[in-house]
């Protein structure tokens, strides 16, 4: 096994061996085309529907309810249908639920069974995201990982993990940084991280002279 | 605009529980592969959110027989503390998840 991984290690790209995954996903694929239940122009639609997802997308959103109560408001009661009135669209069946952090409440999110992530607003998930490190301790010493993270929630603030398993995804709403009154949407929108949209880290303002020493 | 009085709704049509109710989450352990992780199979939890819409119970659309009846998922809340003895941290820690209806039962009000 090692010799023969060895051989192949020292070898040119023509040598490339694919992995189980990635054989079982090319045959899955060329059944689906050969039995024409969906041609080859889909799966490269689909995979230039996710490639156009990323993190930017969820900051606009997060951007848009910081600066407007109503939007917040609508975000916070029916997340998907908030963030499709900014023409993100849904492309499954995924419902989406947005989670206030607050002074009294920070929330987490994770998922314990696989690796479920709102992609349509945040695109694909991260790699610690899809790890069982990850995956098993957010949900028994949320407060371990965070600091690991560098995030330390007060005591009397409520840690609220949300573990994703079926059809609903969750994005964060970070709280608003201090010092960011005078920013305009796409400032704003520039400040907020993936990792602060998971639940990982706060967003944060150093932009002004408030944070030179 | 007044609701209209007297419409009959079809069996699962409307959520068997409400914001606040009291669940146990079924012990079950059917072979195959099923959305209720294991921690949190037996455990008490407070209905937090009714998910809209019903749903297709996905555990049976997954082995391919989806007789086309829906059902409400859950957002329910358990205590950390419930979850895991010795949990390190606040006791007002949290988790949050979706539950498909037939997961969930009645549970009597909270004995201490």
């Amino acid at each position: 096994m090692a010799k023969h991984d060895h051989d192949h290690a020292k070898g040119s790209a023509s040598d490339y061996v694919p992995g189980f995954f990635e054989i079982m996903e090319m045959a899955v694929g060329e059944l689906l085309v050969e039995k024409q239940l969906i041609g080859a122009h889909e799966i490269r639609r689909q995979i230039e529907v996710l490639d156009s997802r990323t993190p930017a997308l969820g900051a606009k959103v997060v951007a848009h309810a910081w600066v407007d109560p109503a939007f917040r408001a609508r975000l916070l009661e029916n997340g998907r249908a908030a963030c499709e009135e900014l023409g993100i669209t849904f492309y499954d069946d995924t419902g989406l639920i947005v989670l206030e952090n607050t002074d009294k409440v920070h929330n987490l999110v994770v998922c314990t069974l696989c690796s479920c992530y709102p992609r349509p607003v945040l695109g694909l998930p991260p790699d610690w995201y899809k790890l069982k490190p990850y995956r098993a301790r957010a949900v028994t010493e949320p407060r371990a990982v965070l600091a690991e993270f560098g995030t330390i929630i007060p005591d009397d603030v409520e840690i609220r993990v949300s573990d994703s398993t079926a059809q609903v995804r969750f994005l964060v709403l970070p709280k608003r940084p201090a010092g960011t009154d005078g920013l305009s949407e796409e400032e704003l929108a520039a400040l907020v991280t993936r990792d602060a949209m998971i639940g990982v880290v706060p967003v944060e303002f150093h932009g002004d002279c408030r944070s030179s020493q | 605009m007044a609701h209209i009085s007297k419409i009959v709704p079809a069996e699962g049509e409307q959520p068997g529980f409400a914001p606040g109710d009291r669940v146990r989450v079924g012990v079950r352990f059917p072979i195959g592969h099923y959305r209720v992780p294991h921690y949190i199979r037996g455990k008490t939890a407070v209905i937090e959110r009714v998910i809209e819409p019903p749903a297709v119970n996905n555990e049976q659309e997954g082995f391919g027989r989806n007789a086309g009846s829906k059902r409400h998922y859950y957002r329910i809340a358990i205590p950390m503390t419930k979850l895991w003895p010795g949990y390190a941290g606040s006791a007002s820690d949290r988790l949050c998840i979706e539950v498909f209806e037939t997961w969930l039962e009645r549970s009597p009000p909270e004995d201490g």
